[in-house]
C-alpha cells in the first residue's frame, strides 16, 4: 500500500460499481488487494460499458463473418471489402447519458468518439449519420434537448469536414428522460492498410498524442479526490468537452503517420481513456505495457495516477511505433500542433505496469483488465404486461372517415415530417461525394476513383420492438435492407447500437435476448454480417425504461454509381406500381399512435423469404434501368409513401392519381397500415409490362395503382366496384405541412 | 496551369478544391502548407473552405496570421489571382485583402443548402464564362456568411462593380427573401478594386460534376482556368 492511498473499504468498492464477487475476483487475479488506482482501472474496464458483461453471451450468437468481411467485431470498428483494393470501415455508438445532461457537448463528443474509432483503423471518415430519439416537442425541455443535440452534432461534424449525410429521428415521450443519440460513421481505407489496436513487438515505444489529459470524465472520482488528494479542485462535470479543431488535426496527423511505415498499432482513448487503450492493445498482442505517467501531457498540475488513468479527456490517441521511428512520429505530431510524448514501451510479461515519479503505482495483468472481466447470464423472462401490449381490439377503433385529415396529421407528426430543419444545419456536401442527400430512403456517397457508390441507412422502429422484441429486430433488419435496396444498393454489412434499459431486470434482459435472436435470424437469412457494435444499457429513469431500441446502421454497395435510385417521382405520366402485398397491419403503426393515441397491437407480419424476393426484384429493376423512383413503405403506410414520393424531391412537387384495392381490409389499413416488404415505384409507361413480368418472375406481387399526374395527390379506394375518393390534396399544401411542421413545433413559444 | 491550394490547420475543403482542379478540370495542383512563405511558380492561389484554427475567436481571425498570408498579400499585390471560398473569403476579409466583415447568419444556425446567385459582373477573370445576369445554383455551407460593411465602402463596391455575386431567387430576383444569411445587399461574393482577388461564400467546387447533380460551379472555376490560359498566351505573344 502506497502512502496517501486510502483503505479499500466496502463503500469504496460499491462506489466503483463493483460487486463483492467481482472484488474477490480482482483479489484472486492479483493475489493481493488492489490499490485505489488499480481498483479504478478494474472498475472502468469491468463496467458494463467496456466489458459487455451482460450482453456478451448473447452477442456471440450474431453472424459476423462473410466473404467481404475484412474485420469483424473486437476492433475499433468493422471493415468490409468493396473491391478495387478498398474497404469501408464503419461503426455506430451511443452517447445517450451525456447528451441528456449536457446536450451540446454530449452529442458533440459522441461524434468525436465515433470518428476516432474510424480513423484509428486507417480509414478517412467520409460520412456520418445520426439516429436520435427525443420526447414529444410539446415539452420545452425536449425542444431544448433536441436543439442542443442537433447543434452539437453540427458543431463537431461540420468543423471536421465529414459530411452528415443522413439519419432518422423519432419522437416519443418514453424518451423524455432518456433521449438517445446514436452516431454512425463510415470511412474508406485501403484493404491492405488497415491498422489495428495491437501492442506487438517487445521494446517498441508507446507514444501518447493529441490533447492534454485533464480531469474531465472521471467516473466515480468524486470520493477519490476528496480522500486521496485534498489539493485537488472540485470535481469537474462528468460530461467531456469536445474540441473538433484538435480532432481534425488528430485525424490528419494519424493519416499522415499511417502513410509512412512507422506504426505497429494504434488505438483511440475513448471510454476508460489511457487504461483501456493500453490494456486492450497489450492484451490483443499477448504482451504487456509499461507506462510512465510523469511524462503524460496534462492540463493541470496535481493530477493523481488514478485521475490520469481514468480521465476521458477527448481527442487523445495511443500508438505503438516501430522501434527507432519515435522521432519521425513526434515530428509529424508537432507539425499538426499536437501534444506528443513517448510514455512507455511494450513488455513481454503481459503486465500493464504504471509508474509515476519512478514508483510503480499499478501493476495488473493486461488481459485480466481487457478480457477476463465478469460474464453474466442474467435471468430473463417476458414481462406480465406483454400480453396487454399486443392485445388491441380493432373493433373499438373506428375506420378512417376523413382520409385527408388523417394524412395531414401523419405528415405533420414530427416522426414523419421532413427533417430539413435538422439536416440543413449539417454540412452534408463537404468532400463532394454526396450523390443522394438527406431525405431519401438511404444516403449515397460515391467512391472517387471507382465507378462505385456506398449507400447507408440507420433504422429501428422501437415501438415494434416494444410490442415484440424478436419481430421488431427482424423488422428493423428488413427495413434497413429495403431502404438500401430502394437506392439501388446491395446490403454488405451491418453495425448495431443496442439501446436498452436495466439488464438486471429480467423483462429488459428478455427484450435484449429476443432482439438479438431476431437480428440473428434476419441477418443470417439475408447473409448480412454484423461487423461492429455497441451496447447501451441502463437507459432508465425513475424505474421507467426506454422502448427497446436496437438501432441498426446498414451499408450497401452500388457497383455502378450511375444506377443510383431516389425515392421521389420524376415525371408526369409515369406509372405508379406498388410491389408487395398489403395486409391488415395496423398494430404498432404510426397511424394508430397519432390518430388513435394507442401504442398497441402486434407489429406487422414479416416473411423473410418475401422480403428477400422483393430485394432481388427491386435491385434487378434498378440495375436494368427500368425505374424512375423507388420508395420503401414504412411509417404511415402506402399513403405516406405516395405523398413523400410526390413532394420529397428538391425540385417541383408532382401529383399522382392512385386507386388502391380494399378487398377485405379496413380502409385505414389499406391507406396507413404498415405491411412490410412493400415498395412504391414509378416508371416510364413503356416499361410497365416488363416490370410486372419481372415481379412475377421473382414471386413478388405487383399492382399498377395509378400514374404521376397533375399537382394533386388523389387516392381512391376501390371496394367491389365502388370507388371512394379518400384523399385529394394539392401536393404543394401537403409539402408545406410536411416540410415546415418540425420547425414550427420547435419554435413554439 | 499550376493552382496552389493553401492548407491551414482546420481547412476541410482543400481536398475538394484539389479534386475539382486536378481531376475535373485537368490542371496541376500544389498543396501549400500554411507555414510556407513563397508562392513562386503558381498561376493562381485558392484559400479553401473549412474551419481554419477551428474558427475559434472569429472566423479567419487566426488564419490571417499564418506565414503564408504574407506571401498571399504579396502575390495579390503583384496581380496574382486569388480565390477565397467560404472560410477562404472570411480569411481574405480578416487579412484586409477584401473590405468588410462577416457576421453570424441571421438565423444563428449553420446553413447547408442550395442557393441561387446572380452574376452581377461577368467581366471578371472568375466569371468570364458566365453571362451578365446569369443565375447559378451553388450551395452554401456556413454559420458566418452574413456580409457586412459600412455604407461608404458598400457604395464603393457597388460603384466599382466589385459585387460579383448576389443571392437571388431561382428566376433571378435579388430580394431579401432570397438571401439565406442576412447578407448586406444580398452579397454572396465580392472582388477587390484591381479585380484579381475574389471572395465568395457559395462553394463552386461542390457543383462542378454531373454526378453531383449540378455543374453550375464549374463555370466559375473554368473561367479562372481559361483566363489564366489566355493571359499566358498573350504573354507568349508579347
Amino acid at each position: 500500500m502506497q502512502a496517501g492511498m486510502p483503505l479499500i473499504t466496502k463503500d469504496l468498492i460499491a462506489q466503483h460499481n463493483l460487486t463483492g464477487e467481482e472484488y474477490q475476483k480482482i483479489i484472486d487475479i492479483l493475489g493481493r488487494e488492489p490499490n485505489l488506482t488499480e481498483l479504478g482501472m478494474f472498475s472502468v474496464m469491468w463496467s458494463e460499458h467496456c466489458s459487455y458483461k451482460s450482453s456478451r453471451v448473447h452477442l456471440k450468437k450474431l453472424p459476423t463473418t462473410g466473404p467481404r468481411v475484412v474485420q469483424g467485431p473486437g476492433e475499433n470498428a468493422g471493415a468490409v471489402d468493396i473491391g478495387d483494393g478498398l474497404c469501408v470501415v464503419f461503426k455506430m455508438e451511443s452517447h445517450n447519458h451525456p447528451s441528456f445532461i449536457e446536450p451540446y457537448q454530449g452529442a458533440a463528443t459522441g461524434v468525436g468518439g465515433i470518428l476516432r474509432d474510424i480513423f484509428t483503423m486507417g480509414a478517412r471518415p467520409i460520412a456520418l449519420l445520426d439516429s436520435l430519439r427525443f420526447g414529444e416537442l410539446h415539452s420545452p425541455k425536449n425542444r431544448h434537448l433536441m436543439k442542443g443535440v442537433v447543434a452539437g452534432i453540427a458543431g463537431y461534424g461540420n468543423c471536421m469536414g465529414v459530411p452528415t449525410v443522413g439519419g432518422e429521428i423519432v419522437f416519443n415521450d418514453i424518451y423524455s428522460l432518456n433521449p438517445l443519440v446514436n452516431v454512425f460513421c463510415l470511412g474508406l481505407a485501403h484493404t491492405d492498410r488497415i491498422f489495428r489496436g495491437t501492442a506487438a513487438g517487445v521494446g517498441n515505444p508507446v507514444i501518447y498524442f493529441g490533447s492534454k489529459t485533464g480531469r474531465d470524465g472521471i467516473h466515480g472520482a468524486t470520493m477519490a479526490s476528496d480522500s486521496f488528494d485534498d489539493q485537488s479542485e472540485q470535481k469537474r462535470p462528468t460530461v467531456q468537452v469536445g474540441d473538433p479543431f484538435t480532432e481534425k488535426l488528430l485525424l490528419e496527423a494519424c493519416l499522415e503517420l499511417m502513410e509512412r511505415d512507422l506504426l505497429v498499432g494504434i488505438q483511440d482513448m475513448g471510454a476508460a481513456g489511457l487504461t483501456s487503450s493500453s490494456c486492450e492493445m497489450a492484451s490483443r498482442a499477448g504482451n504487456g505495457i509499461e507506462l510512465d505517467l510523469t511524462v503524460v501531457p496534462r492540463r493541470e498540475p496535481g493530477m493523481t495516477p488514478y485521475e490520469i488513468m481514468l480521465s476521458e479527456s477527448q481527442e487523445r490517441m495511443l500508438m505503438v511505433a516501430k522501434a527507432g521511428k519515435e522521432e519521425e512520429c513526434i515530428e509529424i505530431c508537432r507539425k499538426w500542433d499536437l501534444d506528443v510524448a513517448v510514455v512507455g514501451k511494450v513488455t513481454a510479461d503481459g503486465i500493464l505496469r504504471v509508474l509515476d515519479q519512478g514508483k510503480v503505482v499499478a501493476e495488473v495483468p493486461a488481459k485480466a483488465l481487457a478480457d477476463d472481466g465478469p460474464r453474466y447470464e442474467r435471468p430473463y423472462q417476458p414481462p406480465a404486461y406483454q400480453d396487454m401490449l399486443t392485445n388491441l381490439n380493432y373493433d373499438a377503433i373506428p375506420d378512417v372517415k376523413d382520409g385527408n385529415a388523417a394524412l395531414l396529421t401523419l405528415l405533420q407528426s414530427p416522426t414523419i415530417a421532413s427533417k430539413r430543419w435538422v439536416y440543413e444545419q449539417y454540412d452534408h456536401m463537404v468532400r463532394t461525394n454526396t450523390t443522394v442527400r438527406p431525405g431519401s430512403d438511404a444516403a449515397v456517397v460515391r467512391i472517387k476513383g471507382t465507378k462505385k457508390a456506398v449507400a447507408m441507412t440507420v433504422d429501428c422502429n422501437s415501438r415494434y420492438c416494444l410490442l415484440n422484441p424478436y419481430e421488431g429486430a427482424r423488422l428493423a433488419v428488413a427495413e434497413a435492407a429495403r431502404n438500401l435496396v430502394c437506392s439501388g444498393a446491395a446490403p454488405i454489412g451491418l453495425t448495431d447500437c443496442l439501446n436498452f434499459g436495466n439488464p438486471e431486470r429480467p423483462d429488459i434482459m428478455w427484450q435484449f435476448a429476443m432482439a438479438i435472436e431476431g437480428m440473428k435470424d434476419a441477418c443470417e437469412h439475408f447473409r448480412i454480417p454484423i461487423v461492429s457494435g455497441n451496447v447501451s444499457f441502463y437507459n432508465e429513469t425513475n424505474g421507467l425504461s426506454i422502448y427497446p431500441t436496437p438501432m441498426l446502421g446498414m451499408v450497401g454497395l452500388i457497383e455502378d454509381a450511375e444506377r443510383t435510385m431516389t425515392q421521389w417521382f420524376k415525371q408526369d405520366g409515369d406509372v405508379v406500381i406498388v410491389l408487395g402485398s398489403t395486409r391488415e397491419d395496423l398494430g404498432g403503426s404510426e397511424y394508430i399512435k397519432v390518430v388513435h393515441a394507442r401504442e398497441q397491437g402486434s407489429p406487422p407480419y414479416l416473411s423473410l423469404d418475401a422480403e428477400q424476393a422483393l430485394h432481388g426484384c427491386v435491385l434487378s429493376l434498378i440495375h436494368d434501368g427500368l425505374l424512375q423512383s423507388a420508395h420503401d413503405c414504412s411509417e404511415g403506410g402506402v399513403a405516406v409513401a405516395l405523398a413523400e414520393s410526390c413532394m420529397s424531391g428538391s425540385e417541383r412537387a408532382l401529383g399522382a392519381m392512385v386507386t388502391l384495392t380494399k378487398g377485405r381490409l379496413r380502409k385505414d389499413a389499406v391507406l396507413f397500415g404498415e405491411s412490410q416488404s412493400r415498395v412504391v415505384i414509378s416508371a416510364k409507361p413503356i416499361h410497365r409490362q416488363a416490370i410486372l413480368d419481372r415481379a412475377s418472375q421473382f414471386g413478388v406481387p405487383g399492382e399498377v395503382v395509378g400514374a404521376v399526374s397533375g399537382d394533386r395527390l388523389i387516392v381512391s379506394v376501390a371496394d367491389e366496384g365502388r370507388l371512394e375518393r379518400v384523399i385529394d390534396q394539392p401536393v404543394e399544401s401537403l409539402r408545406d405541412q410536411w416540410a415546415f411542421s418540425l420547425e414550427r413545433s420547435l419554435n413554439q413559444a | 496551369m499550376n493552382i496552389g491550394v493553401v492548407v491551414f490547420p482546420g481547412s476541410n475543403c482543400d481536398h475538394d478544391c484539389r479534386h475539382v482542379f486536378h481531376d475535373v478540370l485537368g490542371q496541376d495542383v500544389t498543396m501549400i502548407w500554411h507555414k510556407e512563405t513563397s508562392l513562386a511558380g503558381l498561376d493562381a492561389v485558392i484559400l479553401p473552405g473549412g474551419f481554419s484554427f477551428g474558427d475559434y475567436l472569429r472566423t479567419g481571425a487566426i488564419a490571417r496570421f499564418s506565414p503564408v498570408m504574407q506571401a498571399v498579400k504579396r502575390y495579390a499585390a503583384e496581380g496574382g489571382m486569388v480565390l477565397g471560398i467560404c472560410n477562404g473569403f472570411q480569411i481574405l476579409l480578416e487579412a484586409g485583402l477584401l473590405p468588410g466583415a462577416m457576421l453570424r447568419n441571421k438565423s444563428l444556425h449553420f446553413i447547408c443548402r442550395e442557393t441561387y446567385v446572380k452574376v452581377e459582373n461577368a467581366a471578371t477573370p472568375f466569371t468570364s464564362a458566365c453571362r451578365s445576369g446569369q443565375v447559378l445554383k451553388i450551395p452554401i455551407a456556413h454559420a458566418d456568411g452574413n456580409y457586412y460593411t459600412d455604407p461608404v465602402t458598400l457604395a464603393g463596391l457597388q460603384a466599382n462593380a466589385q459585387v460579383v455575386f448576389r443571392y437571388c431567387t431561382a428566376d433571378g430576383h435579388v430580394i431579401p427573401e432570397a438571401c439565406p444569411n442576412g447578407s448586406l445587399d444580398n452579397i454572396a461574393g465580392i472582388r477587390n478594386a484591381e479585380g484579381n482577388v475574389l471572395g465568395m461564400m457559395p462553394h463552386p467546387e461542390r457543383c462542378a460534376e454531373a454526378m453531383l447533380g449540378n455543374e453550375d460551379g464549374r463555370l466559375v472555376l473554368a473561367s479562372m482556368v481559361e483566363g489564366l490560359k489566355n493571359a499566358k498566351r498573350s504573354e507568349a505573344v508579347v
